[in-house]
C-alpha cells in the first residue's frame, strides 16, 4: 500500500489548500454556472427545459436533440441588482448555436434592451462555450448569430455586456464575433478565442500553417492568458466561482465602455500593420509587439 | 438514432416534476412529469442503434421501484446503463423530494 506524502512546505500547502477550496467553473454544466454566478435563490430559468423548445431539425439528421437546445437563459439578481445570464451548453454539439438556441440569446438580449429603455436597468452576462455555429443548420443558425451581433450593439449603449469564455471548448465562429463586440470579456487561462478553430485553420490552409494537435501552440496564440496579455479581454481570471463573480462585478462597475473595442479600427489596424506576413511572430513575441493596453 | 417507447403500470400519483442530465458524450438528459394516466410512459430517444432490450431491462428495473404515473423522456448520447440508472435515480429524487 502506498500513502500520499503532503509536503509541510508552506507554499505548496497555501496553493494546494487554494486548489481544493476553489469551486471549478469548467466542471460545472451550463444550468450550474447560471445558477452559480446569481446571488444564492435567485435563479429563475427562462424556457426551461419543460417547454421543449428544441430544434426540431436535429431528428431528421439522426440527431438527438436537448431539450433546451443546449442554452440556459435565466434571469435573477447579481450582487443585489437584476441580471440576466445567457449560458451556453458545451455538451451538447460542441456549444453549437443552432436557429433555436440563438434565437434564445437574441430574444435574451432584446428584452434586456426593452428593459433599459424602460428605465428598468438589467445587467446581461454571456457565458460562451461554443464551437460557433451548428454545421447542421447552417445559414438558419447564421442568420440568428448576426441578431446576436446587432442586439449587443444595440444594448451596449445602455449597460455593459459582459462575455466570459470559460473552457474547454473556448469561443469560435460567430460567436467569436458576439465576444467581441461585448463591451467586456473575462476568460479563464484555459479558455480559446478565434475566429476560426485551429482544425479547420490546419484542414483549409495546411498543417505547415497551424498544426492543430500542437497544443502548446494553439494556447500560446489564442489561449487566455494570451489574449489578456495582447489587449484582446479585460479580465483574467482562474477557474473558480467566487473569482469569477468578483471579475464580473468589477467589469460591471466600470459602466458603458466610451469606445469599444469594435470601434477601435484604427488602433488595431495600426497593430496588423506592424507584422510581417511572411515572418510571423510567435506566442511571446507577439505580446511584446502587443501590449495590454491598446494605444489610441 | 432510435427512438423506442415504453409503458408501466402505475399506481400513484406524482405532483412534481424534473430535469436532470445533458445531452453530452456518455451522458444523458431525463425529464419526468406527471402524467393524467394510469401508466407510465417513456420515450427513449438515443444516438446508439440496437440497444432495445438493454434499455428494456434497465427501465424494468427502475420502474419496478417507482410507482407513480409518469411521463419520462429521455435524450441519450450514448451513456452507459450504469450512467442511465444514476441518472433515472436522480431524476426519481427530484420528483419525490
Amino acid at each position: 500500500m502506498t500513502s500520499t506524502i503532503h509536503s509541510d512546505n508552506p507554499i505548496t500547502k497555501e496553493r494546494r489548500d487554494r486548489f481544493l477550496s476553489r469551486q471549478s467553473v469548467i466542471e460545472m454544466r451550463a444550468r450550474e454556472r447560471a445558477r452559480a454566478l446569481l446571488d444564492p435563490g435567485s435563479f429563475r430559468e427562462v424556457l426551461n427545459p419543460f417547454d421543449r423548445l428544441e430544434f426540431p431539425w436535429l431528428p431528421l439528421q439522426g440527431i438527438v436533440p436537448e431539450s433546451d437546445d443546449g442554452v440556459v437563459v435565466a434571469r435573477g439578481q447579481f450582487a443585489g441588482k437584476p441580471a440576466v445570464i445567457m449560458a451556453i451548453e458545451g455538451a451538447f454539439q460542441g456549444g453549437g448555436m443552432g436557429e433555436v438556441s440563438a434565437t434564445k440569446i437574441a430574444a435574451a438580449l432584446a428584452l434586456a434592451r426593452r428593459d433599459w429603455e424602460s428605465s428598468r436597468p438589467i445587467l446581461p452576462v454571456l457565458l460562451l462555450e461554443t464551437g460557433g455555429v451548428r454545421l447542421q443548420e447552417a445559414n438558419l443558425g447564421e442568420a440568428v448569430v448576426a441578431e446576436i451581433h446587432a442586439e449587443i450593439i444595440a444594448l451596449r449603449r445602455h449597460t455593459p455586456v459582459i462575455g466570459v469564455i470559460t473552457g474547454m471548448i473556448g469561443c469560435f465562429g460567430g460567436m467569436s464575433i458576439a465576444a467581441g463586440l461585448c463591451s467586456y470579456l473575462v476568460v479563464l487561462p484555459q479558455a480559446r478565442l478565434e475566429l476560426n478553430g485551429p482544425e479547420v485553420i490546419e484542414q483549409e490552409a495546411g498543417i505547415d500553417e497551424l498544426n492543430a494537435g500542437d497544443k502548446h501552440l494553439i494556447w500560446s496564440l489564442m489561449g487566455g492568458e494570451q489574449r489578456y496579455e495582447t489587449g484582446f479581454v479585460d479580465a483574467l481570471v482562474e477557474d473558480d466561482v467566487k473569482a469569477l463573480r468578483q471579475a464580473v462585478q468589477a467589469l460591471a462597475e466600470r459602466g458603458v465602455r466610451s469606445r469599444h473595442r469594435s470601434e477601435m479600427v484604427e488602433e488595431y489596424r495600426r497593430r496588423l500593420a506592424t507584422i510581417d506576413p511572411a515572418a510571423p511572430p510567435d506566442g511571446p513575441a507577439l505580446r511584446r509587439m502587443w501590449p495590454r493596453e491598446v494605444k489610441s | 438514432m432510435e427512438t423506442l417507447n415504453f409503458e408501466y403500470k402505475a399506481t400513484q400519483r406524482l405532483t412534481r416534476r424534473s430535469h436532470v442530465g445533458v445531452v453530452g458524450s456518455g451522458d444523458l438528459e431525463v425529464l419526468i412529469e406527471p402524467s393524467n394516466q394510469s401508466t407510465s410512459h417513456v420515450r427513449v430517444r438515443t444516438s446508439v442503434d440496437g440497444y432495445a432490450q438493454i434499455w428494456k431491462a434497465v427501465l424494468d428495473r427502475f420502474f419496478a421501484r417507482f410507482e407513480p404515473a409518469a411521463h419520462v423522456e429521455i435524450n441519450d448520447f450514448g451513456a452507459t446503463p450504469g450512467t442511465v440508472t444514476l441518472r433515472l435515480e436522480q431524476a426519481a429524487e427530484g420528483v419525490r423530494s
